[in-house]
């Protein structure tokens, strides 16, 4: 045993006094930590020091770049409910974390990022690797703090996971200089429950509870919609029972997929741009709309001045700020969904809406012979997203957890899986963040051991992370990747052909040979161009007990419907380019 | 329709927490038309003052954003007559004007200003009031010549009898135990 190793194992008894760097490990490992992503620096090299004393305890992963630390750990959170941990250096470490933090600030992902930072007699003088990491992570921050001194540690950290994880989930941002780092402590571990200027969750309003049941208990046609409100507060199974006694109908967000089986008899689809034809125009059909931990997202909404107007409106929403934001709601309900969907189905009658339920059928007949078909068994020799996607499905019996980049493969991720368990569909929401999938898909298999994760990404996207391959192979990490390539920007290219007279300004992109570069890395993979060769080949990509990169090439100009073009009301969902004016 | 509005918000005495709420006004461009960070009447508890010209619907949404911000208690916005509210103005003249003409003299009677210093070279008078009036002095004193003029942020009170914030303080606190209570229970049973 090394003097450093036996200094270590005294300092693991309490009340000793240790570094600000161990105790930064240990108060991690005291918030149930089990991971990190990481990239090591000069300014947070004392806390590097410190975790290689506890590698045993704390596992962390070397991501190839900060920005796939962020990303991998926001995979982990969501797939897991867990909060995220990153832990970089000061500057440009720092700096490369912003996407991610504001990618998880939008789409309330709980995140504690640890930031080293350079002296705190430096701050200020443009040192080496000096940024204003605090300044610059503020608007995309649920909260943040610099520290420094050494005392300041445990309990910002128990303050930095509490915020984190209550409420309304979201990022904070430690900053941690290096002298305290350096500095010592007598450590000293307590958790944070409450905070005198922070209401994490309001209680239940008794007489807008009430309300609201009169509301569902009169409407001839109400419709719930929920995001990933449901997910967060763990209200799966209050959803359901309430669905099910009120005989609702409930689509779901893009955020809100899983949260409900895709099968239940009372699940109408997806909402949204490319979401289902039912849920779309029924949203201006219905007499009751019943918003549940959702933000009435522009994507979701189309024109607002064209938006559910007939209905009634109730929302249920655990953060004040969103309340009357951008729809005004008849009844607020302010609180958490799991709580306030329990304590509203023992006020509500029990009801069938047949007839209402049936008009959600026969809309979605419509979307099946003038979309679903024809994306699932296409005319053209070239391979579909749509069928790709609803290929792995059927192999992977609905159970895998399904990560998607952002643009056209998003959406037909969305569209054509199908989910039997809840946190199985991960993909960037509000921000949109283009590179966000193969990071993503690590921090979900790191947090899901046991269940396949697959990522559908399209050429364009794998592009942005594709050095993570790196972390993926040093980590034998069986991800499943499915690239589909259609040799372009596919989102804005369907875009430029609908809306720009198919002016296709600088949405073809040229791509290395994939498998060759996955080959590069160690990492097993095949090409596939031909209908008849996808099964196999899928199934030889599930089979594989490591990681496997398939790249499927597809019909270059495909489109994603239905679409509400931007801008549009969402009655006038089109279903087919014909359909463009 | 866009009107002056008053936003108070009470919060923690934090490093770095102004700059969080000012970067709400800019993310939406509206223009802070001023600004004043005191104490309360509640101990160590903090107080902003914040005045903006702009439409209720934007100011109802900045104050939810400011109040969702961690160290903040609570955020409240007011009209103008909901509100009594003062702000400061001082001037600096030079002192050869006040004695060449007694005109000087009188309007700073009329206006109900004061002197806070005289020497050879300079005065310095010192207004209380609202805008329009430390400007109307202002304006007055413009032919004299004006070698500096500087006018402090608003500070306001509201007209109900306590400072707004102690009535749900109270409430606030046993929410807060309340909450504490389950958080704890929550980990233990981990």
């Amino acid at each position: 045993m090394t003097a450093k190793e036996k200094e270590t194992r005294k300092s693991k008894q309490q009340d000793v006094e240790i570094t600000g760097s161990e105790a930064v490990i240990r108060s991690l490992i005291e918030e149930g930590t089990e991971i990190i992503f990481g990239y090591p620096g000069g300014a947070i090299m004392p806390v590097y020091d410190a975790l290689y004393d506890y590698r045993n305890v704390l596992r962390h992963i070397l991501t190839r770049h900060e920005q796939g630390a962020v990303h991998a750990a926001q995979g982990y959170a969501r797939a897991t409910g867990k909060t995220g941990v990153c832990l970089v250096t000061s500057g440009p470490g720092a700096t490369n974390l912003i996407t991610g933090i504001a990618d998880a600030m939008i789409d309330s992902t709980p995140l504690v990022c640890i930031t080293g930072q350079v002296a705190s007699h430096l701050l200020g003088s443009d040192a080496f690797q000096e940024s204003d990491v605090i300044g610059i992570s503020m608007p995309v921050t649920k909260w943040n703090f610099q520290i420094t001194s050494a005392e300041e540690i445990p309990s910002t950290i128990a303050k930095a996971f509490y915020i984190a994880a209550s409420g309304r989930p979201g990022p904070v941002l430690i900053d941690i200089t290096k002298d305290a780092q350096f500095g010592r402590l007598k450590y000293k571990y307590a958790k944070c429950h409450k905070i005198r200027s922070y209401i994490p969750e309001f209680p239940v309003n008794k007489e807008k509870l009430s309300q609201a049941a009169e509301l569902i208990n009169n409407a001839k046609k109400p419709f719930l919609i929920f995001g990933q409100g449901v997910i967060l507060s763990g209200a799966e199974m209050e959803l359901q029972h309430f669905i099910e006694k009120t005989g609702i109908p409930a689509a779901w967000t893009l955020l809100g997929l899983s949260g409900l089986i895709t099968d239940h008899p009372l699940n109408v689809g997806m909402l949204g741009m490319h979401g289902n034809y039912g849920p779309n125009i029924k949203t201006n059909e219905c007499d009751l709309l019943i918003a549940v931990g959702m933000r009435f997202d522009d994507r979701v909404t189309g024109n607002l001045n064209t938006y559910a107007k007939q209905a009634k409106i109730i929302h249920i929403e655990i953060d004040p700020a969103e309340i009357n934001k951008i729809i005004k709601a008849d009844v607020a309900l302010l609180g958490d969904a799991k709580r306030i969907l329990r304590l509203l189905r023992l006020l509500v009658g029990k009801k069938k809406h047949t007839a209402w339920l049936k008009e959600f059928k026969q809309a979605h007949e419509v979307e099946m012979k003038k979309v679903i078909k024809s994306d699932l068994n296409p005319a053209n020799p070239g391979l579909s997203m749509a069928e790709i996607v609803n290929k792995v499905a059927d192999l992977t019996h609905n159970t895998a957890v399904v990560v998607s980049d952002v643009g056209q493969n998003q959406m037909a991720a969305a569209r054509y899986s199908k989910f039997t368990s809840s946190r199985s569909h991960i993909t960037s929401g509000g921000l949109g963040t283009m590179g966000f999938g193969l990071p993503a898909a690590m921090g979900a298999k790191f947090g899901n051991k046991d269940r396949e994760v697959v990522l559908f990404v399209g050429d364009g996207g794998m592009q942005m992370t594709i050095q993570e391959l790196g972390t993926i192979a040093q980590e034998n990490l069986p991800v499943k990747i499915v690239i589909m390539n259609n040799r372009f920007l596919g989102m804005v290219r369907q875009w430029q052909e609908l809306f720009f007279e198919k002016r296709y300004s600088f949405t073809e992109i040229f791509s290395p040979d994939f498998v060759k570069v996955a080959d590069a890395y160690g990492i097993p993979g095949q090409l596939v161009k031909e209908r008849e060769k996808l099964e196999e080949a899928l199934q030889t990509m599930l089979d594989a007990k490591g990681p496997y990169l398939l790249e499927i090439m597809v019909e270059k100009e495909d489109n994603i419907f239905p679409m509400v073009p931007s801008g549009a009301s969402v009655s006038d969902i089109l279903l087919c380019a014909d359909d463009v004016k | 329709m866009k009107q002056e509005y008053i936003i108070s918000a009470y919060s923690e005495n934090h490093i770095g927490l102004l700059n969080r709420i000012t970067i709400i006004f800019t993310r939406r461009k509206v223009n802070i038309e001023s600004i004043t960070a005191s104490v309360s009447a509640i101990e160590g508890i903090s107080k902003l003052t914040i005045v903006v010209n702009d439409e209720k619907e934007k100011v109802v949404n900045i104050t939810k954003q400011i109040e969702k911000q961690v160290e903040v208690l609570k955020a409240f916005y007011h009209t103008n007559d909901e509100m009594i509210f003062q702000e400061i103005a001082l001037y600096k003249v030079p002192t050869q004007a006040l004695m060449e003409t007694n005109q000087l003299e009188k309007l700073i009677r009329q206006h109900n200003a004061r002197i806070l210093e005289i020497t050879p070279e300079y005065t310095v008078i010192e207004k209380t009031g609202h805008k329009e009036e430390t400007q109307e002095l202002f304006n007055g004193l413009v032919e004299y010549g004006v070698l500096q003029f500087i006018r402090s942020g608003r500070v306001a009170i509201t007209r109900s009898p306590i400072e707004k914030l102690s009535e749900f303080l109270k409430e606030r606190d046993a929410l807060l135990e309340k909450i504490e209570s389950r958080g704890k229970l929550r980990s233990a049973r981990k």
